[in-house]
């Protein structure tokens, strides 16, 4: 025991034997609602999007920079597995994105009840699914 | 009606131990949530304004990208989504470490660590766009 709060966390089970009890979240007994889903990819979205600005850093540092690093950036970014990452950053992104705006409300204490918790939920992959189109058509026939 | 000297125990919530240790509430708590939302709304419009300015340098040429940058509005607000969306992005890494790095000085060198790494990307990024732009 490390800790003397550690005390409170160890107990008997049925057969008497010292066990620890659980820590919560417990996350294999519990049936996922959407919200559960939503709020661990709200947080693997933002490390991913953290790996996005390393994309960004190098994007800007080559343009500032003299020589070919600019073309060759943007030649990779042309890529399919330029597009790959760039798609990938833009989902990530749009995610995070409307994912946040629910937690912005949800902050103002208000969309706790148990329908629109779920409704806000579903609203927000709708919004992520038809928002990445939508970016992606633009991108596409821009230029 | 409670007396008030049978409310004092409420006061002590830290058990003697944890006390003397000095863990608990390092009293930074509200300041962080605080600056996570707010730059959280910095970055909304920001974010939008970004999307629509990466869809039109699609293919871009260097000059394409120091004409866009000339303009004191997109200069401006690229420095403002560089030092909104770093800020942002250390204070989540912050807790995802806390949440998830048991080990004290494994948590308190992986925090410095990010904090090091989001200061000098956004130098980087500050610093290109100025080049760029000025």
């Amino acid at each position: 025991m490390r800790d003397v709060r550690d005390a409170l966390m160890v107990a008997r089970n049925t057969d008497g034997k010292l066990v620890r009890r659980p820590l919560s979240p417990h996350l294999q007994v519990h049936r996922w609602p959407v919200s559960m889903a939503l709020s661990i990819c709200h947080r693997i979205s933002g490390v991913a999007l953290g790996a996005g600005t390393i994309l960004m850093t190098v994007w800007l540092a080559a343009a500032a920079s003299p020589g070919n690093a600019f073309a060759v950036v943007q030649s990779f970014l042309g890529s399919p597995l330029g597009y790959l990452v760039l798609f990938g950053w833009s989902l990530a992104l749009i995610y995070h994105f409307c994912s946040g705006m629910r937690h912005l409300y949800m902050d103002t204490g208000k969309g706790f009840e148990p329908g629109e918790y779920d409704r806000s939920g579903w609203a927000v992959i709708i919004a992520t699914g038809v928002l990445t189109v939508v970016v992606w058509v633009f991108g596409l026939l821009a230029g | 009606m409670a007396q008030p000297h049978n409310n004092a125990h409420i006061d002590i919530m830290r058990s003697p131990l944890g006390r003397a240790r000095g863990l608990g509430s390092a009293r930074a708590g509200a300041s962080h949530w605080w600056a996570q939302r707010l730059t959280a709304i910095a970055l909304v419009p920001l974010t939008l304004w970004f999307i629509n300015a990466v869809i039109h340098l699609k293919g871009a040429e260097q000059t394409d990208i120091i004409a866009w940058l000339s303009s004191p509005l997109s200069l401006t607000l690229m420095l403002a989504l560089i030092v909104a969306t770093f800020h942002h992005l250390q204070l989540g890494l912050q807790v995802v470490i806390e949440d998830y790095v048991p080990d004290h000085a494994k948590k308190l060198i992986s925090i410095l660590a990010i904090k090091a790494a989001c200061v000098i990307l956004a130098l980087i990024c500050i610093v290109s766009v100025l080049k760029l732009g000025l």
